[in-house]
């Protein structure tokens, strides 16, 4: 539990290696890494415009595999961005992905930070 | 070695980048709806006053002009509702899920009209009731297809509302103010509670 928490902080520090946003002095310090990696990214715009999506949902729409989607998705849900329930349905296994309120946060914050970065190189 | 400092418009275009796929996830998801549930609310109280000030007979210049009156009105909170929503969603109010949306629902309207005109011409109307809800709800069956399931089903709801107007047309004005009224306030605000304004 703790190794994970240890991922998830080191996840958010994480400074990038390269990358043009990512080497932006300016951006570095407020950029939540956990959201800017584009998988997902793609996973908290879904579940903010849905109530909840299943993991095959998740999946078919984002289009991408199984083990990508996964530990992705649980990345985020460690960090508690997202919420998962497990069930069963017709004996099936079936995940079910929410955004929480912390992730809708953290979206949103990531959308402002997107929009000044626009903003900041127009003005110059 | 170092790494060369990446210039302003590289990081605007990849800013730019991510909220292009950002917005392209949300309307790949499809869910967004951008029928506006506070807007309908606002339609289904103009409704009621409109069926209080029309009258409780579907008859006369008057009585249609009311509706008619109605009918802008409604148009125009529709559409400032959406554009709301749309831009609280940080998306353009013709982007994927409200284009289709659009394309949808106008041929239905578009034809409503025509009939309007016609029926009132041949002093039709007390088959208006039904021929408005019936068509209405058609075009939100069409226009939410891609929406939230409550869309569709809000749509079908008018269409049964305007199919008893048409087979009792004594009952169309009380049937009007239940669509047009009762059924925008009662879905308007599921889907201002659910799915976000």
């Amino acid at each position: 539990m703790a190794a994970r928490e240890n991922t998830v902080k080191k996840e958010r520090e994480k400074r990038p290696a390269a990358g043009p946003v990512a080497a932006s002095p300016a951006s570095a310090h407020t950029l939540d890494r956990l959201v800017h990696e584009r998988l997902r990214l793609g996973i908290l715009s879904a579940l903010a415009v849905n109530e909840s999506l299943t993991f095959n949902e998740l999946k078919r729409l984002l289009d991408t595999t199984d083990g990508n989607l996964s530990v992705h998705a649980r990345k985020l849900e460690e960090a508690g961005y997202v919420g998962c329930a497990k069930s069963f349905a017709n004996r099936m296994p079936k995940t079910e992905y929410r955004l929480t309120a912390a992730g809708r946060r953290a979206l949103e914050r990531y959308l402002d930070h997107m929009e000044a970065l626009i903003q900041a190189t127009r003005d110059k | 070695m170092a790494i060369p400092r990446p210039q302003p418009l590289e990081l605007q275009a990849h800013a730019m980048d991510n909220l292009r796929y950002i917005r392209q996830t949300i309307e790949r998801a499809g869910s967004f709806t951008a029928v506006p549930g506070l807007g309908g609310v606002l339609m289904g109280s103009t409704a009621l006053v409109a069926a209080w000030a029309a009258g409780p007979a579907a008859r006369g210049a008057r009585w249609v002009a009311v509706w008619m009156a109605e009918a802008l009105v409604a148009a125009a909170i529709g559409v400032a509702g959406s554009a709301w929503k749309s831009h609280r969603a940080k998306l353009a109010l013709l982007s994927g899920p409200g284009r289709k949306f659009a394309a949808a629902f106008t041929p239905a309207m578009a034809a409503g009209a025509l009939l309007t005109a016609v029926l009132f011409q041949h002093g039709m109307t007390a088959l208006l009731p039904g021929l408005w809800l019936l068509l209405y709800g058609s075009a939100i069956v069409s226009g939410g297809s891609a929406s939230v399931r409550v869309v569709p089903l809000m749509g079908f709801c008018f269409m049964a509302a305007g199919a008893a107007a048409l087979l009792e047309p004594a009952a169309g004005c009380v049937l009007l103010a239940a669509g047009f009224g009762g059924l925008h306030i009662l879905f308007g605000t599921v889907i201002a509670v659910k799915y976000g304004g």
